[in-house]
């Protein structure tokens, strides 16, 4: 098939942007969509035009770094699935593409579709761990967990730190992302010793970022690619009462 | 060069203890003064970044990717074997260690394996006490399972996501300890080159992938962290960025390289689908207890799977190995694959690289749900790859690269034939032989990281002392010289193909000769086309762009020549070895029932090559594998 | 970043305290939002004693204005709880918008409800509305006529007042729709209030959103059968004139 795409090109953190058209030309539908894309960078590079820069690695949707906002919707298209699971038989030949990088103001653009996420880190510096060091910790079996904690700590631990989430908030919202770590360590009898602490630090981080609030949308519950429920957030909201009503 | 395993004397299980004992400590007030540079971010790298801060040494972390998150352990799926012995079903440290020794066909060293057998229990105690959500009983217990035909179950793990778990808890220790100040963490940071001093290594050369800044880091030890060699088949289960670079280039400086040629194949991953594809997507082997393989009888046979009749299947698995059927060792299930391919039985949209794993009989006799619950996610990411439902239809698989035991070589304390340059996790050659046991990956990270190096450096920067060169020193500004050097070389050329494109052609030549078997003839082929093809690489790659900005035709081009000369190595280190063993499978040496022949009187040995120049053969060293505890044994699968 | 620019980010020029967590702002909203709902509850429960009759609603109300201390408590906490509630509201519409400083070329919503997605728009509506219906009918500025009704006991005739006002189509029409912007708001408000203060799950959050649309669409028919009824004579004037 043969697609036209409209693309993000942007040289550096400093320049302005626009949108460039590309044809891409003899598309399969078995390609994912980031092949797509080396197909036509090929075609650029043989043209003497820089090839886009996306951000990609492990291209089986765990490690969070491809990040492309496809038609408006990030990852694209198909529910639960990262931009590099997601294969071109979702499109049809003579299908019009707009891809764009995440924007946020915490997530400046590096060049083209590329964006800064550091953001994600510092948020986790602030208090996203559990203060044990290597060494000296209790035999693995000594704290028993239930399965239905160990249960809800995996659901939200799932989080790969994309920032779907932000990127699909209307009003780039990072709550999704730090929910789901909270709730993440308020699940597990490990987190409970910093766990007033550990919300208040991590969301007072998050405001200082630049992120916007969340008013309840759900749009990053529906943009998640491991699909983190927004049952988090409202988790999130009661231990950051707890800790703001009770904590030191 | 001198090849010194360092391997304590006395009994094995004492071994490790007695070494520690022997270890000289850093004064606590004097860890600050070293400091320490670690490259790469994944389990084995920053579970040593977080140990080496929390002891209180000076630490610098540089990783390519933009976060240290994403290093690709996160991607493993299946599991991390402890010797907990938890299911009381007779596990034992001398049990995983005598597994892993055999898994690994005798070519590992005894007292590396048993130590990491013992330090395996820590791990999972660390990994609880971090908050790792791994599967529970509904008694509050962690649950096990038995994994990649072990045994007992000793397999821990978070649902199919085990390795994303471990990294984000060792990421998150080492985020603790980037807000504590004492850890320095650059990302997007490329190491191009290990820089040395009097025979010590001093600290690496760096690219800053945003805007291309070359910059020189010192420190007191340097710690390669840098993960397999993978991609060097092009696609394989690896991340699109994981690369041979630093390894390579440390081995260029003067570090050993072991067993280049042990690279494990993964029998179930989602066939090639056409010339454009760019890697690979595994399948866990899991799906291998209720499946069943099989091609057509019929060469060329296009007929959809469901209208082949019964008999005119072959389920060659079954048929060849009638007591482990499609329950096959990783290394026999791949070659059995590729051998029906390459016959001409192959079955799928590209080449006819694939073989049928057929669920329909399981969903017969167990029903939909049952298969539902099982296997459900999997049959969900298939039909997201394939667009084909397995539930209806087979499904089709095809062996890929996934794992490669080969690595820098290293002594009993990590270190590699440089002193002061560490090598931990998959980079190195240590613990796994010819072959490597499922779920065991993530032990020997975490073990090195957590477990292993925060000692064994101590030992080394105490008797070593402090060093006073800095990144001024003229061997630094020689080797920014020779990295800039070849940045401008490379966007000099403009020729007419990318590197993607020599790295495609790279790959199938190593594939086709240095792959799941070997023989004579393809190994000096290869070793004729390679020096052909990096020639033409060196004259004819393109490359648009400038070195001074965010350029990743220029990143993957510097990897591509790395690989191109990385590749060679393997196919000397396949060629020199005469037998088959584990992974390494040489098509000359096998029974009669075509099963690999160990030749255990001249090959019980590590080969350790030493860098002779581009193009020439690199030097070979043997460490011989001496064997006091274990019986050398044959496989058998019939 | 360096730290300027996180403060800058912080630093959005209001009155407001902006060191309020994010967190908070949205319980400040929830919070007023609550205050703002019990009010328009019992005010609909008065209102609707307009269908029992004119002794009735003229009764409720001069029963209303002569309890003052009650009327002033509840007419302050509803003030102050508006003034917090469009002032946060506003304040989260900046810095959301702030946060986003470029858009998108093309955004596609995927299941945010239009309801929310207009929050801020339907919230300043119906506060324009609120003050042209304080004028109508509370301060009686619009028509000052209204001031002088009364009925045959003396009290001030709040019945003939109501249907004098929705006899006229254009108030009436204006009305509907302000109260079709009030349930549009409330369809929203109600699962949001338990999301922000954290009463909530997956399990009773299909619940809450179904029981935020039940209680919205109560309160539309229970305003808007008003002026309709009005309109279709089904409530009329006293016979006998004023």
């Amino acid at each position: 098939m043969n697609l036209t795409l409209y693309v993000w090109r942007q040289k550096n953190a400093q320049d302005k942007g626009r949108m460039e058209k590309y044809d891409a030309k003899n598309i399969t539908s078995h390609m994912s969509f980031l092949e797509m894309l080396d197909v036509v960078n090929e075609d650029l590079i043989h043209q003497n035009i820089e090839p886009i820069a996306f951000d990609h690695d492990c291209r089986e949707g765990i490690c969070g770094t491809c990040s492309l906002m496809i038609n408006g919707i990030p990852h694209g298209p198909q529910r639960a699935t990262t931009v590099c699971q997601l294969h071109m038989r979702y499109f049809k030949d003579g299908d019009t593409i707009y891809i764009e990088p995440w924007r946020s103001r915490a997530f400046p653009i590096v060049r083209d579709l590329i964006v800064d996420r550091s953001a994600f880190d510092r948020i986790m510096q602030a208090g996203g761990f559990i203060s044990v060091n290597t060494g000296g910790v209790p035999d693995a079996n000594s704290i028993p967990i239930s399965k239905k904690d160990a249960d809800t700590a995996m659901d939200a631990a799932a989080c790969i730190g994309c920032g779907a989430c932000v990127a699909a908030c209307p009003n780039a919202s990072a709550m999704l992302f730090i929910a789901a770590k909270v709730s993440h360590f308020a699940s597990l009898p490990q987190g409970q010793i910093e766990r007033k602490e550990r919300v208040k630090k991590m969301i007072a981080h998050m405001d200082k970022e630049g992120f916007g609030n969340c008013t309840n949308y759900y749009e990053c519950e529906a943009a998640c690619p491991k699909e983190i429920s927004v049952k988090f957030i409202a988790k999130m909201n009661r231990e950051y009462f707890k800790a703001s009503l009770t904590g030191r | 060069m001198k090849f010194d395993a360092q391997i304590p004397s006395g009994p094995l299980a004492e071994k490790w203890d007695k070494h520690r004992f022997e270890m000289k400590l850093v004064n606590p007030s004097n860890k600050r003064k070293y400091k320490i540079i670690i490259v790469g971010t994944g389990l084995a790298g920053a579970s040593a970044a977080a140990s080496f801060a929390e002891l209180g040494y000076n630490v610098s972390v540089f990783c390519y990717q933009d976060s240290p998150r994403r290093a690709h352990s996160i991607a493993a799926q299946g599991g991390i074997n402890a010797a907990k012995n938890y299911q009381n079903d007779g596990d034992s440290i001398f049990r995983l260690f005598y597994d892993t020794i055999k898994g690994g066909d005798f070519r590992s060293r005894e007292a590396n394996v048993y130590r990491l057998a013992q330090v395996s229990n820590n791990i999972i105690d660390q990994c609880v006490a971090q908050g790792v959500p791994f599967a529970r009983e509904y008694g509050g217990t962690l649950a096990n399972r038995s994994f990649g035909g072990a045994q007992v179950s000793r397999t821990f793990y978070a649902r199919g996501q085990t390795g994303q778990q471990l990294l984000l808890s060792a990421y998150s220790a080492l985020l603790r300890q980037i807000a504590s100040g004492k850890v320095k963490m650059y990302p997007r940071s490329e190491m191009l080159d290990l820089v040395v001093v009097n025979d010590r290594a001093r600290g690496i050369v760096v690219r800053n992938l945003i805007n291309g800044k070359i910059s020189s880091h010192a420190a007191d030890a340097v710690v390669l962290a840098t993960g397999g060699y993978g991609n060097v088949f092009y696609l394989s289960t690896n991340a699109k960025g994981c690369n041979v670079t630093a390894a390579y280039r440390a081995y260029k400086k003067g570090a050993a390289f072991a067993n280049p040629c042990y690279t494990q194949i993964h029998p179930t991953c989602i066939p090639v689908t056409g010339e454009y594809q760019s890697k690979l997507t595994l399948m866990s082997e899991s799906l291998r207890n209720d499946g069943r393989i099989w091609v057509p009888k019929k060469k060329g046979d296009t007929r959809p799977p469901n209208e082949i009749p019964e008999d005119e299947r072959d389920y060659f698995l079954e048929r060849k190995y009638p007591s482990f059927g499609n329950l096959a060792p990783r290394d026999i299930s791949s070659r059995s694959a590729k051998e029906v391919c390459d016959a001409g039985y192959g079955v799928g949209h590209y080449k006819g690289k694939g073989v049928y794993l057929d669920l329909s009989d399981a969903i017969k006799r167990l029903g939909v749900e049952v298969i539902k619950d099982r296997y459900g996610n999997l049959f969900d990411m298939y039909e997201r790859i394939t667009g084909d439902n397995p539930y209806e239809v087979p499904m089709r698989i095809y062996p890929a690269s996934h794992y490669t035991m080969g690595g820098l070589w290293v002594d009993y304390n990590l270190m590699s034939t440089i002193p002061g340059l560490f090598v931990i996790g998959e980079a190195n050659f240590s613990d796994h032989g010819a072959n490597r046991l499922g779920a065991s990956a993530l032990m020997q990270g975490l073990a090195d990281g957590y477990f292993i190096i925060p000692y064994t450096i101590g030992n080394y920067l105490a008797r070593s002392g402090n060093s006073d060169i800095n990144a001024d020193h003229s061997e630094f500004k020689a080797s920014e010289k020779t990295v800039e050097e070849q940045t401008k070389k490379l966007l000099s050329i403009n020729g007419k193909k990318t590197a993607d494109s020599f790295h495609r052609e790279f790959g199938h030549i190593i594939w086709e000769y240095c792959g799941m078997s070997r023989n004579e003839a393809g190994l000096k082929k290869a070793l004729e086309e390679i020096p052909a093809l990096r020639e033409e690489f060196w004259n004819n790659v393109k490359i648009v762009g400038s070195g001074s900005e965010l350029n990743q035709a220029l990143e993957r081009a510097g990897r591509v020549a790395d690989f191109l000369e990385f590749g060679e190595i393997m196919c000397y280190d396949a060629l020199n070895r005469k037998e088959s063993c584990g992974a390494h499978f040489r098509e000359e040496y096998q029974t009669e029932e075509g099963e690999a022949k160990r030749d255990d009187k001249h090959y019980s040995y590590v080969s350790a090559w030493e860098f002779n120049g581009v193009g020439k053969e690199p030097i070979l060293h043997k460490e011989p594998l001496v064997f006091e505890n274990v019986k050398l044994s044959t496989r058998s699968y019939k | 970043m360096n730290t300027s620019e996180l403060d800058q980010i912080t630093s959005i020029p209001t009155p407001v305290n902006v060191s309020v967590a994010s967190v908070s702002k949205k319980v400040l909203m929830a919070v007023t939002g609550a205050i703002l709902l019990s009010f328009i509850s019992v005010h609909l429960l008065g209102n609707l004693q307009i269908f029992i009759g004119q002794g009735q609603l003229n009764n409720y109300a001069e029963t209303l204005q002569s309890l003052k201390g009650l009327k002033w408590t509840v007419r302050i906490v509803t003030i102050i709880a508006v003034i917090i509630h469009i002032w946060t509201g506003v304040l989260l519409w900046f810095e959301n918008k702030k946060a986003r400083p470029i858009s998108y070329y093309k955004h596609d919503t995927i299941q945010a409800s239009l309801s929310s997605r207009t929050m801020i728009y339907t919230g300043l509506l119906i506060f324009f509305f609120v003050i042209y219906h304080l004028l109508q009918f509370t301060l009686i500025v619009t028509n000052p006529q209204y001031a002088n009704l009364r009925d045959a006991l003396g009290r001030h005739d709040v019945y003939s007042m109501v249907i004098l006002g929705f006899s006229n189509y254009f108030i009436s029409g204006a009305y509907i729709i302000a109260v079709l912007m009030l349930a549009f708001h409330i369809s929203h408000a109600i699962s949001s209030f338990f999301q922000t203060l954290g009463w909530n799950n997956d399990k009773v959050l299909p619940k809450l959103k179904l029981l935020a649309n039940i209680v919205a669409i109560l309160f539309f028919i229970g305003y808007a059968s008003i002026p309709v009824s009005v309109l279709l004579h089904i409530v009329k004037l006293p016979v006998g004139g004023y």
